[in-house]
């Protein structure tokens, strides 16, 4: 408890925590709708894609890496989205290529120009995350408060619609309700939270932060604001636990939080075999 | 007092026609069942009279301006649906949603609408239930009372019968024959002769060869063909 207040007093710590919760609570808000609307292909290509783009930044040497990566993964999103609509049979199989081809040309292009003597340890923090969260500077923490609180007004405005559109795109766009542009709204979101969570948790486990919440408050809760909010606490206290944890144990930050994902989500599995409840 | 027309209409998906050449005309108050086999495009008709698809060709002319928002419509199942986590109230209410437009929250009179409606289909008891732990025949009239908050004065129905037990078939064919009498018009999708003939007072038959007509008229053309034993209108309605 000593050494905890003793590292709350470091400033860097602090920013973590802030970054940390706001990220949890935003991946956390569109993860039920991301697996129920079987998005969470997109979710992954998507993180492949902006380690590829933040390889480029790297290559371009900007001094600004998000100002690159964060438009050219939204631009991926909506793209993403447009193939996985329009070619049903082959649209998880285009997703592969692009994800995967994201990351082949991410690393080749690391390869070939970086100036780093520490390629391997580059490559492992911008994939896990590693400790970049514990470096931020407060124009990243600056950034990342703004967004956030973008996504979740964005999210608190659109909530009945979003509800609308995840249960029944077809009854939506019946009554008059823009279904596309909903789904749009959604790519968009999730691009902003996976470019704000490369910093925190690195682009491969990025998806476990989305999903793993949604999936858990999805075993015991049987109302869609209830599942909801559940998952926000939930994400938003494996963040925190998770971070506090790595610093006191000096594990990898990413992989810690995840932990803590995983181990909220078998608690819950095992309510939900006792409560007798729900199957999923 | 005529509600829809549908003049040379041609449907289909980007250069393969599903149905060509429809004509026909409906009033308002009328029963129209869309009978067919399966892939015969029942569904691709009403996705297009709903206007979610544009037709390869022809037109549908609303009369007296009837508006999108103003159709309820049920549509076929997903299996997205069938383990979501939303609660009835939850979903009846995301019927007002063409209402409510870019409102972010629905107001006191939707939250009413939605109440009145899960009285009219009887799921007010089920309120608070998660959607997922219903029965097949609670679920269609949970999302009959959805589409009744968007619901004016049209409603289109794609086989809303499809996987029920007999006794939540007629119950569900005695609520549909509910809102015909009170003034809804309705177009309803359905695989069931028997059901079509009882309750219509018109027939869609889609496939290569399209009758459109009265009931009666159908059972005609129908007897001519010799597909259908020799039955009279008033025989069928006692079967049932
Ligand atoms: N999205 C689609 N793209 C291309 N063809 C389709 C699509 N949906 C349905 N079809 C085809 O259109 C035909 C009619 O389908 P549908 O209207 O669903 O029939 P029904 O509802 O009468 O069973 C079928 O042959 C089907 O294969
Ligand atoms: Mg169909």
């Amino acid at each position: 408890m000593e050494m905890l207040t003793a590292y709350l007093a470091f400033p860097f710590v602090r920013y973590a925590l802030i970054v940390g919760v706001l990220i949890a609570l935003c991946s956390s808000l569109l993860g039920v709708t991301l697996v129920l609307k079987r998005f969470s292909f997109i979710g992954d290509g998507l993180s492949h894609v902006a380690f590829g783009a933040m390889a480029i930044a790297g290559v371009l040497n900007l001094t600004d890496d998000m100002l690159f990566v964060l438009p050219f993964t939204v631009l991926s999103a909506i793209l993403l989205l447009r193939t996985g609509r329009h070619t049903r049979i082959k649209g998880d199989a285009a997703i592969a290529m692009i994800s995967v081809g994201a990351l082949a040309i991410g690393y080749l292009l690391l390869s070939l120009f970086s100036a780093s003597t520490n390629l391997s340890g580059d490559v492992c923090t911008t994939l896990f995350g590693s400790t970049s969260i514990l470096t931020l500077t407060i124009g990243e923490v600056r950034l990342c408060i703004i967004l956030s609180a973008a996504v979740i007004l964005l999210f608190f405005l659109f909530y009945n619609k979003i509800f609308a559109v995840t249960f029944d795109e077809e009854f939506a766009s019946a009554v008059g309700t823009r279904a596309e542009a909903y789904n749009l709204l959604i790519a968009v979101i999730i691009a902003v939270i996976i470019v704000l969570a490369m910093n925190l948790v690195g682009s491969l486990l990025i998806s476990a932060l989305i999903i793993f919440p949604a999936m858990s408050a999805m075993r015991v809760f049987q109302s869609f604001r209830s599942v909801t909010i559940c998952s926000a606490v939930l994400s938003v206290s494996c963040s925190l636990i998770g971070i506090l944890a790595s610093i006191l144990a000096s594990t990898p930050v990413g992989s810690t939080i995840v932990v803590a994902d995983i181990a909220a989500f078998l608690i819950f599995s095992l309510i939900a075999r006792f409560k007798g409840g729900v199957r999923s | 007092m005529k509600l829809l027309t549908c003049r040379n209409l041609c449907l289909g998906y980007e250069h393969v026609s599903v149905l060509s050449d429809l004509n026909f005309s409906l009033d308002a108050g009328s029963y129209l069942c869309i009978v067919g086999e399966n892939g015969s495009g029942k569904t691709t008709l009403m996705r297009t009279i709903l206007g979610l698809q544009s037709p390869l060709s022809g037109e549908i002319i609303w009369e007296n301006g009837t508006r999108r928002m103003e159709i309820g419509y049920l549509p076929q199942q997903t299996s997205i649906q069938r383990d979501f986590p939303a609660t009835v109230w939850e979903i009846v209410l995301s019927g007002c949603q063409g209402r409510a437009g870019l409102r972010p929250f629905y107001n006191r009179e939707e939250k009413e609408l939605a109440r009145a409606s899960m009285d009219r289909t009887g799921v007010t008891v089920l309120k608070d239930r998660c959607y997922r732990t219903l029965s097949g025949g609670q679920q269609q009239r949970v999302l009959l009372a959805r589409a009744l908050c968007a619901a004016r004065s049209v409603f289109l129905l794609d086989e809303p019968v499809s996987g029920l037990d007999p006794n939540a078939t007629r119950e569900m064919y005695q609520l549909i024959e509910k809102l015909n009498q009170d003034g809804m018009t309705i177009l309803m999708i359905s695989h069931d002769i028997g059901a079509a003939l009882r309750y219509a007072t018109h027939i869609l038959h889609a496939g290569s060869k399209v009758f459109f007509g009265t009931v009666d008229d159908y059972i005609a053309s129908r007897e001519k063909e010799g597909i259908l034993p020799p039955l009279t209108r008033a025989e069928i309605r006692k079967e049932a």
